[in-house]
C-alpha cells in the first residue's frame, strides 16, 4: 500500500495536468459557445467563452438547407460501416494461417506483407491505378476498396491469434473440424478483444478520413463529411468576402459566417465525440499488443 | 466421447497427409482474398514507378509512354523548391521525433506519479481527445486561435498592448505553431504505450531505490528510462522510417493550404498532392514519389543498424 501523503510537489503536478486538460476541453467550449452566439456578437467583441449574447441563427441557417450534410453523413456511415466489416473479415481471415505452425506459406506471405509496410509506389501510380485501370475514381467504391487491406493489422491479429492456447485448436482438429470451421467456431470468438480494437480503429480513420475525397471525389453528393467540413472552412470565407462587396450590400443580408462555420463543425464533429471516448480502453489494449514484437 | 474417438478413426482412415493438404488447400483459399488486395493495390502501383523514368503520355498509356531516363529526377533535384522540400521535410521529422517523445515520455511519467484514479483518468480522457478529431476540425480549432480578425491569441495581445499578428500570412510562426499543434495533438495518445509500459515495472524497484535513499528524479533517470529504452528505440526506428512522408493531414490542413505559407509549410507529400491535383506531368509528381519511398527505406535501414551497433537487442530487425 502506498501511503497518499499531499505534497508540494503532488500539488503542482496536478495543477500543471489541470492546465493541460485546460488547453484541451476550453478550444472545444469555444467552439459550442460560439456557434450559440450571435454573428453581431462575434463581430463587435470576438470569441467569448460564455457568450454575450445567445442566438440558434448559425444553427437555423445550417439547417436550412441540411441535404448536403445528411449525404454526407449517409456516405461516410456506409463506407465506414462496410469498410470496416470487410476489411476485418479479409485481414482475420488473412491472419490465421499465418499463425498456425501447419502453413507452409507463412515465411513468404509474411515477407510479401511486410515489403508493403515500407515501400509504395507512390501516390500517382495508385491514383492512376484507380481513376484509370479500374473506373473507381468519383464513386463511392474509391472508398472502400483501396483501404480494405493492411499488412500492419495482419500482423496484429496474427500475433494475437498465436498467444492463444494451443490445444484448444490441436482439440478441435482432432475431432476432425477443418482450418476455417476453427477459425470461424475458435479463434475467432476467443479474438473479441483485438477484434475490436482494429474495428475501432478502423472506423476512426475512415470517420475522419478526407483526402479520399479530396482528390478523388468530385461529385458533391459523395463527399464525405470531414471533407465537407473542410470545403466549408473555405467556403465561407468566401461568403464573408462576398459580404464586403457592394452586391452583398445590396441584398442586405448578413450571413452568420463566423458562427455558421463552427455551427457546422459541432453538428459534423459532436455525435463522435460524444461516443468515442468510451471506447479509450480498446485503444490502450491494441497499443499495449501491437507493441509486442515479431 | 463416442462421437470422438469416431471422429479421430475417421482421421486416421482419411490418412495424416490427405487431411494435411486439404488444411493447407483451405489455408491457401483464406489468404488469397487480402492477398489479391495486396497484390492490386500495393504490388501494380509498385510497377508504376517506371512512371518516373518516362514522359507520361496519358493518350498513349503507360508502357506506349517515351522513356526519358532521369529527367524527370534531374528536373526536381535543380528545381528551385528542391532544397526548401526536403529540409522542410526532413527537419520536421527528425525535429518532430525528438519532441514527441520527449513530451510523451514527461507526460506518461507525470501521469504515472499521480496516484488519484479518478483525477488521472479524467487527464488521460481529455488529453486523447485530439485523437477522436479529424485533423479538419483540429484545423478549425487551430484557426479559432489564430484568426487574424477575431482570434483568441490576437485578442490577448490586444489586451496587454500589443499589435495583433497576422499568422497566416507569416511563414516565420509556423515551425512553431505546427510544432505546437502536433504536440498538442499528439501527446495523450503518444504518452498511453509509454504509460503502459511504466505501469508494468516492478514496484519493489522503487521502494528498494527509496530504502536507498533515491529522489524522485534520481527514480526517474535510473528506473523508468532504462526501462522505456527500448520501446524508444522502436518509435525513433519507426519515426525515421517514416520521416520523409510526414504527417499530410498536419501540414495541409493546418496552414490551410495557403502560398504564402510554403516556405516553412511545405513538405513532400504537400508537394506531390498539390502537383498531382494541378496536373502536372505525372513522371515528375512520381519521380518525387519514389525519390520519398526510396530515401525512407535507407533512412530506415540506416537507423536499425545504428541501433543495432549500440545495443543489438534494441533494434527492429
Amino acid at each position: 500500500m502506498k501511503r497518499k501523503k499531499i505534497t508540494a510537489g503532488r500539488v503542482a503536478l496536478n495543477i500543471i495536468m489541470i492546465l493541460m486538460s485546460l488547453a484541451y476541453i476550453v478550444p472545444i467550449l469555444l467552439m459550442i459557445s460560439i456557434s450559440l452566439s450571435s454573428e453581431q456578437s462575434v463581430i463587435d467583441y470576438g470569441y467569448r467563452l460564455i457568450p454575450n449574447e445567445w442566438s440558434l441563427d448559425a444553427y437555423r441557417q445550417a439547417l436550412k438547407n441540411p441535404y448536403q450534410m445528411i449525404s454526407a453523413y449517409k456516405v461516410t456511415i456506409a463506407y465506414t460501416v462496410i469498410g470496416t466489416v470487410l476489411s476485418i473479415i479479409i485481414q482475420t481471415l488473412m491472419a490465421y494461417p499465418l499463425s498456425r505452425s501447419n502453413y507452409n506459406k507463412k515465411g513468404f506471405i509474411t515477407v510479401v506483407l511486410m515489403i508493403t509496410m515500407f515501400f509504395s509506389g507512390g501516390l500517382v501510380p495508385s491514383y492512376i491505378l484507380n481513376t484509370q485501370y479500374l473506373h473507381i475514381g468519383n464513386t463511392f467504391w474509391i472508398y472502400i476498396f483501396p483501404g480494405l487491406m493492411s499488412a500492419w493489422n495482419v500482423i496484429l491479429f496474427k500475433t494475437y491469434f498465436k498467444g492463444l492456447p494451443d490445444g484448444l485448436v490441436e482439440a478441435a482438429k482432432l475431432d476432425g473440424a477443418s482450418e476455417f470451421m476453427v477459425y470461424r467456431k475458435i479463434i475467432l470468438p476467443l479474438s473479441t478483444p483485438i477484434i475490436a480494437c482494429i474495428a475501432f480503429t478502423t472506423v476512426l480513420g475512415k470517420w475522419n478520413d478526407w483526402n479520399t475525397s479530396l482528390l478523388y471525389i468530385r461529385k458533391s453528393d459523395l463527399y464525405s463529411l470531414q471533407y465537407l467540413l473542410q470545403r466549408i472552412i473555405n467556403e465561407s470565407d468566401y461568403i464573408k468576402s462576398m459580404q464586403g462587396t457592394a452586391a452583398a450590400a445590396m441584398t442586405g443580408e448578413t450571413l452568420p459566417s463566423e458562427t455558421l462555420r463552427y455551427a457546422i463543425a459541432i453538428m459534423a464533429a459532436g455525435p463522435m465525440m460524444v461516443v468515442f471516448p468510451f471506447f479509450q480502453k480498446y485503444f490502450a489494449k491494441g497499443l499495449v499488443v501491437g507493441s509486442v514484437k515479431g | 466421447m463416442n462421437l470422438i474417438t469416431s471422429l479421430a478413426k475417421r482421421n486416421k482412415q482419411n490418412g495424416y497427409k490427405k487431411s494435411m493438404k486439404s488444411d493447407i488447400k483451405q489455408m491457401d483459399l483464406m489468404i488469397l482474398p487480402g492477398l489479391l488486395l495486396v497484390i492490386v493495390f500495393c504490388y501494380i502501383p509498385m510497377f508504376g514507378i517506371i512512371l518516373a523514368f518516362k514522359n507520361f503520355n496519358p493518350n498513349v498509356g503507360i508502357l506506349a509512354s517515351k522513356w526519358v531516363g532521369l529527367d524527370n529526377f534531374m528536373f526536381f533535384f535543380k528545381s528551385s523548391d528542391f532544397a526548401v522540400l526536403m529540409r522542410n521535410t526532413v527537419l520536421y521529422a527528425l525535429w518532430f521525433i525528438v519532441i514527441c517523445n520527449f513530451t510523451n515520455i514527461v507526460f506518461a511519467i507525470m501521469c504515472y506519479n499521480i496516484r488519484n484514479k479518478a483525477a488521472l483518468k479524467f487527464y488521460q480522457t481529455t488529453s486523447i481527445l485530439p485523437t477522436f478529431m479529424s485533423i479538419v476540425l483540429i484545423s478549425y480549432i487551430v484557426y479559432l486561435m489564430l484568426s487574424p480578425t477575431s482570434g483568441v491569441l490576437n485578442s490577448i495581445i490586444k489586451m496587454f498592448g500589443g499589435k495583433p499578428i497576422d499568422w497566416y500570412s507569416d511563414p516565420k510562426y509556423w515551425p512553431f505553431i505546427l510544432t505546437v499543434v502536433k504536440v498538442w495533438n499528439g501527446v495523450g495518445y503518444g504518452s498511453l504505450l509509454y504509460y503502459a509500459t511504466m505501469v508494468g515495472i516492478d514496484e519493489t524497484l522503487f521502494e528498494a531505490a527509496e530504502i536507498d535513499g533515491a529522489n524522485k528524479y534520481q527514480q526517474i533517470i535510473h528506473i523508468i528510462i532504462p526501462e522505456i529504452m527500448g520501446l524508444l528505440c522502436l518509435q525513433i526506428i519507426m519515426g525515421v522510417g517514416y520521416a520523409m512522408s510526414g504527417d499530410f493531414g498536419l501540414f495541409y490542413q493546418i496552414p490551410r493550404n495557403i502560398g504564402l505559407l510554403y516556405p516553412t509549410t511545405d513538405i513532400l507529400n504537400t508537394y506531390t498532392f498539390r502537383a498531382l491535383q494541378a496536373g502536372t506531368s505525372m513522371g515528375r509528381t512520381t519521380a518525387v514519389g519514389l525519390f520519398q519511398s526510396l530515401a525512407g527505406v535507407i533512412l530506415l535501414i540506416v537507423c536499425n543498424g545504428i541501433i543495432k551497433k549500440i545495443d543489438e537487442e534494441k533494434s527492429m530487425f
